[in-house]
């Protein structure tokens, strides 16, 4: 009985040291060998199986300093088992993932080529350009809930998103103005990506750290997919020159099959690159997060310097680039919110970021200021009351970001608030990017007095 | 007793290879050893002995080898080579100097005298 225990206890402390990437099997073989041994000495000295266990288990360490001195001796393991996958794959782990990964590589190409069978075209008609991001990203959810094992509760959920994803990219597809439809396809791309961002917490989702996690996952799978993407590129490149070597023309095969069929494929590789090495390499979003704050501080002080000199042209392409930028900036912020560690007190860089809050915030403010002129001069079309609701959204944002930061850099207030301050608010860009697929085209899309030619 | 961490690093390396010139050992072994050689005053996390002895192994101080008795698990013994060894006398003449340098202070109530020279290994 207490045999069986101390089996079942020792099996569940190697599983856990054979998840630390660093630790070969052998490794995992010689530290049971010695923890065996150590468990024997101690009962033989009249403890219990339990007690000698858990000794034993103290002795040999924490595992957070042993995988760091593993980590020391052994860094190549790192990198070989990043990509080659050297254990063998009877022991689950990445075999099991990379299979998985390019299992929903696969059907994310099929996925995208079966509306073509019914005559969807990629270059025409509106279809591809509704669903793209649908068809893009339900293969990743799916990636993601298979290789975390997510209960059913939140598959659920993130089924009915998309299924609300589909409904909202074509519902009104047929009837909305175009501005309106280009407004549905730059929104649900934002709201599919937060359902992702429920598929990956894991029934977690109403908690703050979960969250945290997932935007660094973000900002790790931007940067793999363009690393992806240059590669691609290269490929694509040399796969056209060469069929046009051949005579072949390479157009329908590279634009058509390659491209797309590729880059959908490469979301879900992306996606399991990033789960791969998240335990072991320091993260690359925030490293840039850092080198790029000071940059932004200056170019947002001396755009907002041009904007009260000369002005601004409150055209489409304007306000979408402003809030562009912005978003941008929410971004950096955030990164550096999650590359920090929260036990640091205040540095330098928290009052850069405060710096470049506060930067932001005068160009939202001064955006806002511009658009509530050209507004009351005509009126509340689509794109201007998107613009509006984006500006209000992210100054929210920015000026609570901006009291948190003072208060931290201060020394008055807990890192954690910040950090649930932003995590929470992904909720807040679910909600409108949801409002501005399914409530903008009722609004704005059949309203023939709201028509206006700008 | 307490030692510090650098002292109790530093000396790792020496009364590893040390206690592996006596013969070939396996890790929980080695620990017993330590242990038992300081009187209990040197202790290790257990664990980190690991990543040491595998880094003698790289550096080709030490070579190991699984085995598997009849009745009983497999077991992972370290043995050290002759550049272990050479390595060994190297640590053990560095090591002297300190220690006798040491003394000779503490001896002497840091009364000046002159030092000894070193015993050779």
């Amino acid at each position: 009985m207490a045999e069986n225990t101390l089996e079942a206890q020792i099996d569940e402390w190697r599983r856990y040291v054979r998840g630390r990437q660093v630790v070969s099997p052998a490794d995992g073989d010689e530290l049971e060998d010695h923890l065996r041994a150590r468990i024997e000495e101690l009962t033989d000295s009249g403890l219990s199986a339990d007690e000698a266990f858990l000794v034993a288990v103290k002795r040999i360490g924490s595992l957070d300093a042993l995988t760091r001195e593993f980590a020391r001796e052994h860094s190549d393991r790192l990198w070989k088992q990043l990509v080659l996958g050297t254990s063998s794959p009877d022991d689950g782990g990445r075999p099991r993932s990379l299979l998985i990964a390019l299992g929903w590589a696969v059907a994310a190409a099929v996925l995208f080529k079966v509306p073509a069978l019914f005559g969807a075209s990629l270059e025409h008609g509106t279809f591809y350009a509704a669903n793209a991001s649908l068809l893009a990203l339900a293969p990743l959810a799916g990636y993601l809930t298979t290789v975390r094992g997510t209960n059913r509760r939140t598959i659920a959920v993130v089924t009915a998103l998309f299924a609300l994803g589909v409904l909202g990219a074509n519902l009104y597809l047929a009837s909305s103005k175009d501005d309106v439809s280009l407004l549905t396809f730059l929104h649900l791309p934002i709201a599919l990506w937060i359902a992702v961002g429920v598929a990956y917490t894991d029934g977690d989702w109403r908690t703050g750290p979960p969250w945290m996690d997932f935007i660094r996952f973000t900002g790790e799978w931007v940067i793999y997919l363009v690393l992806i993407a240059l590669g691609g590129g290269v490929l694509t490149g040399l796969t056209g020159a060469a069929l046009n070597a051949t005579g072949v023309d390479p157009e329908v095969f590279v634009f058509q099959w390659m491209l797309p069929c590729g880059a959908v494929g490469a979301a879900v590789v992306a996606a399991w690159l990033v789960e791969e090495k998240k335990s072991v390499i320091e993260n690359m979003a925030p490293v840039l997060g850092k080198v790029f704050t000071p940059l932004f501080v200056a170019t947002l002080v001396g755009l907002a310097v041009t904007i009260v000199v000369n002005g601004i042209d409150v055209d489409r392409d304007a306000l979408i680039l402003f809030d562009l930028v912005l978003v941008v900036v929410l971004g950096l912020i955030v990164y550096g919110i999650s590359s920090r560690d929260p036990a640091d007190g205040p540095g330098l860089f928290d009052w850069l970021q405060l710096g470049l809050v506060k930067a932001a915030l005068l160009v939202d403010l001064l955006v806002l200021v511009a658009l509530a002129m050209r507004l009351s001069d005509y009126g509340f079309s689509s794109n201007r009351t998107a613009a509006l609701g984006e500006n209000v959204v992210l100054l929210v944002n920015l000026l609570w970001s901006a009291w948190l930061l003072l208060g931290f850099a201060r020394g008055r207030t807990r890192f954690a608030v910040l950090e649930s301050w932003q995590t929470r608010y992904v909720w807040v860009y679910a909600v409108w990017a949801w409002v501005v697929v399914f409530a903008f085209p009722l609004i704005f899309g059949f309203d023939v007095s709201n028509f206006r030619l700008d | 007793m307490h030692i510090a961490k650098d002292l109790v690093a530093a000396s790792t390396t020496p009364l590893v290879l040390g206690i592996l010139a006596e013969g070939e050992s396996y890790g929980y072994a080695l620990l017993k050893q330590v242990g038992e050689l300081s009187g209990g005053h040197l202790e290790w996390t257990d664990g980190l002995l690991y990543p040491l002895l595998h880094r003698l192994e790289r550096l080709g101080h030490v070579e190991s080898v699984w085995r598997q008795p009849a009745t009983g698990r497999k077991r992972k013994y370290y043995r050290i080579t002759e550049q272990g060894r050479a390595e060994l006398a190297e640590q053990h003449r560095q090591w002297s100097t300190v220690v006798d340098t040491l003394r000779n202070v503490w001896q002497d109530n840091f009364s000046v005298a002159p030092l000894r020279p070193a015993t050779e290994a």
